[in-house]
C-alpha cells in the first residue's frame, strides 16, 4: 500500500487537492449567502494595495496637472475670466427667471426628486476573470454598506452590492448574466425583468408579445425587487421584437455608459414616481398667421370666419381647407348644422350653387325637438358665438331673471 | 545499462534543469499578476482578456518541474483569484490546480526553454484552462454558458504571445546555480 502511494504520489496529491476544493465549492454552493473568511482576508489584503496604487496615481496625476503642465496658463486664465463674466451675467438672468417661475411647479419638481439616502463610492478594482462583470468600490461595512444595496449613478442604475467587506465592497454590474432587477417602461408601463447578458447591453425578459414596447423608450426601476427604489432610470430600448414565448427587448444601460469612476450606493431607498412620458403631440405654440396677400380671392376675415374668431383662426391654405369652407357655406345657406339634426330632417344639397361669402340667416332658431337655441356658425368676423347664446337681459339684472333654457 | 539506471539518469538530468526561485519571487510575482488583473482593466479594458495568473502558474510549474509543486502553485493562485471574483471559491482553484499539475508533468518531458515550445504551451494551456472552467461552470454550477471557440482560440494566441515575452522576463529572476 505504501509502495503504491509512493509510486502514484503525484496523482494522489492532485486528486486530494481537487477533492478538497470540490468540497469547498459544494459547501459554498449550498450555503452561498454568507461571506467566507478567506474572501474577507483576500479582499482586505488586496484592496488596500489597490487603494494605495490608485491614490499614488491620482496624486501623481494631480501633481503633474497642477505644477508641471502649466503651459498656456496665462492665456487660459484670461479666457476663463471672460467666461466668468459671461456666466455671471447669465447667472443673474437665470436668477431673475427663477424668481418669476411658477413656484408650484418648482415645488412639485422638488418633491419628485430622489429622497433616497446615498453614499458616494469610488471604483478601485475590477473582479478577476476575463468576462468579469463585477467591480470593487472603496466603501465597505465600516461605511454602512450591506450586501444587496443598490448602486446607481445620476444617469441610471449600475448594479448591486454582491458582498460587503470592511474596507471595500464587491458590486455586481447590471451587465452580468446573474443580475436581475424589476423594471417598468415609461410610456406604456410594461413590466419586466432586466437581466445582464455578459456584454454591453441588457435584456428585458418576461414581457408578453402583446405588450407594446417601442425602440427608444425608457425603462425605469419598478421597485418590485426590493433592491432598487422605484423610479430610477435604467436605460433606453435599443431593439424590441417578437419572440417565443416573450418579447426580445434589448436595453442599453444608461448608468454604465461612458465608463464608471464614481457611483452612489443607496443606503435607504425611497420610491418615487416614474416621470410622465412627454409625447410629441403635446400642444406647441404657433405664431399668428401672416396677413393675407392683396391678390387673394377671399379676405382673410372671411376665410377664417367659420371658426368664429378672426384673430386666432389659421389661414386657409390647402385645397382641403377651401373645400371644407365651401361645404360649410352650402350647409349654412340651407340652414343645416352638422352634428345637430333631428331624424328625418332634410339632407344638405351640396350641388346647390352658393356664391362665396353668402351669409346664412342671422336669427337664432329653436330646435324642433329639444327647444334649445340653435346658433348658426358665423361666416364673417363678428362677436363670439357665446354672446349669441345669451338672451336679452334687463338693464339691471335681478336674481330671478329667467335663464335661456327655461324659456 | 539497466532500465532503472536509464530512468534515473533521465530524471537526474531533468533535476539539474530545475529552476529555483527566491521566496519573494514566488510570492510577489503571482500577487502582481492578480493585482494587474484587478486594477489595470479599469483603464485599459481590453487587458481584461489577459490571464496573467494563468501564465504565471504555467511558468512556475514548467520551470519547477514538480507536479506537486505545480498543483499547489495553481491551487493557491486559483483560490486567490476566486477570492476576488464573483465565482464560488474553487472554480479557478480546481482549474489552475489541474493546469499546474499538467504543466509540471509536461515540463518533465519537454525542453521548455525554447520560445516556440513556450508559445505552443501558452496557447494550449489557455485553451485547456478555458475549457476546464467552462466544463466546471456547466457541470458544477449548472450555468448555461456557451463555449466560444473562435474567441477562445484568438485569446489563446494573444495570451501565448504575452506568455513568451513574460517567460523571458521571468527567466531573469531565476536563481543562478
Amino acid at each position: 500500500m505504501e509502495t503504491l502511494l509512493t509510486r502514484y504520489r503525484n496523482i494522489t496529491v492532485l486528486l486530494l487537492v481537487i477533492f478538497a476544493q470540490l468540497v469547498l465549492l459544494a459547501y459554498q454552493v449550498k450555503n452561498g449567502s454568507d461571506v467566507r473568511l478567506i474572501r474577507v482576508w483576500a479582499v482586505t489584503a488586496v484592496t488596500p494595495l489597490a487603494r494605495v496604487i490608485e491614490g499614488a496615481r491620482g496624486g501623481t496625476q494631480g501633481f503633474l496637472q497642477n505644477y508641471v503642465f502649466l503651459r498656456d496658463s496665462r492665456a487660459e486664465n484670461e479666457r476663463m475670466r471672460s467666461e466668468l463674466g459671461r456666466l455671471k451675467l447669465e447667472n443673474q438672468f437665470l436668477k431673475t427667471e427663477l424668481a418669476t417661475a411658477d413656484r408650484a411647479k418648482a415645488l412639485q419638481a422638488f418633491e419628485t426628486r430622489s429622497l433616497s439616502k446615498m453614499i458616494a463610492a469610488r471604483i478601485i478594482a475590477t473582479a478577476t476573470g476575463a468576462s468579469a462583470s463585477a467591480v470593487f468600490v472603496d466603501r465597505g461595512t465600516t461605511s454602512g454598506i450591506e450586501k444587496g444595496m443598490a448602486v446607481v449613478t445620476p444617469d441610471g442604475i449600475v448594479g448591486k452590492v454582491l458582498a460587503a467587506y470592511p474596507t471595500a465592497s464587491q458590486v455586481l454590474l447590471a451587465t452580468d448574466p446573474s443580475f436581475a432587477a424589476g423594471v417598468e417602461s415609461q410610456k406604456n408601463h410594461v413590466r419586466g425583468i432586466l437581466k445582464g447578458q455578459g456584454h454591453g447591453n441588457c435584456r428585458v425578459d418576461y414581457v408578453q408579445n402583446e405588450e407594446k414596447v417601442e425602440t427608444g423608450e425608457w425603462f425605469y426601476t419598478s421597485g418590485d425587487d426590493r433592491i432598487f427604489p422605484k423610479g430610477m432610470p435604467v436605460g433606453q430600448v435599443t431593439a424590441a421584437r417578437q419572440g417565443n414565448p416573450f418579447q426580445e427587448i434589448s436595453v442599453d444601460p444608461a448608468g454604465l455608459a461612458g465608463g464608471l469612476e464614481e457611483v452612489l450606493i443607496i443606503l435607504e431607498g425611497v420610491h418615487q414616481e416614474i416621470p410622465e412620458f412627454k409625447s410629441a403631440a403635446e400642444p406647441v405654440y404657433l405664431a399668428p398667421p401672416p396677413p393675407a396677400a392683396a391678390g387673394d380671392n377671399q379676405p382673410a376675415s372671411d376665410q377664417s370666419a367659420s371658426t368664429g374668431d378672426a384673430k386666432n383662426a389659421p389661414t386657409l391654405a390647402t385645397d382641403a381647407d377651401k373645400l371644407r369652407e365651401h361645404y360649410q357655406d352650402v350647409s349654412d345657406a340651407q340652414g343645416h348644422k352638422f352634428g345637430d339634426n333631428p331624424v328625418g330632417s332634410k339632407a344638405v344639397n351640396f350641388n346647390l350653387p352658393v356664391k362665396p361669402g353668402e351669409k346664412p340667416p342671422e336669427k337664432p332658431q329653436t330646435s324642433p325637438t329639444t327647444g334649445a337655441v340653435v346658433v348658426k356658425p358665423a361666416t364673417q368676423a363678428k362677436p363670439p358665438a357665446a354672446k349669441a347664446l345669451q338672451p336679452k337681459t334687463p338693464a339691471t339684472p335681478t336674481p330671478d331673471a329667467p335663464k335661456p333654457d327655461a324659456q | 545499462m539497466r532500465y532503472s539506471d536509464e530512468h534515473s539518469l533521465v530524471y537526474s538530468q531533468r533535476d539539474t534543469q530545475i529552476s529555483r526561485f527566491k521566496a519573494w519571487v514566488l510570492l510577489l510575482v503571482p500577487l502582481a499578476a492578480i493585482l494587474f488583473q484587478v486594477y489595470i482593466p479599469l483603464f485599459f479594458q481590453f487587458l481584461a482578456y489577459l490571464e496573467l495568473p494563468l501564465i504565471v502558474t504555467v511558468y512556475f510549474a514548467l520551470m519547477r518541474r514538480s507536479p506537486i509543486g505545480g498543483l499547489f502553485v495553481g491551487a493557491l493562485v486559483g483560490l486567490a483569484q476566486d477570492s476576488l471574483s464573483k465565482n464560488p471559491l474553487g472554480m479557478f482553484g480546481i482549474t489552475k490546480t489541474i493546469i499546474g499539475y499538467v504543466a509540471a508533468s509536461v515540463g518533465l518531458r519537454l525542453d521548455v526553454d525554447h520560445p516556440l515550445i513556450r508559445l505552443i504551451l501558452g496557447f494550449f494551456f489557455f485553451v485547456l484552462h478555458q475549457f476546464i472552467f467552462w466544463a466546471l461552470s456547466r457541470g458544477l454550477l449548472a450555468q448555461q454558458v456557451p463555449f466560444e471557440t473562435q474567441r477562445t482560440l484568438v485569446l489563446g494566441l494573444l495570451n501565448a504571445i504575452v506568455a513568451v515575452s513574460l517567460f523571458h522576463f521571468l527567466d531573469k529572476l531565476k536563481e543562478r546555480a
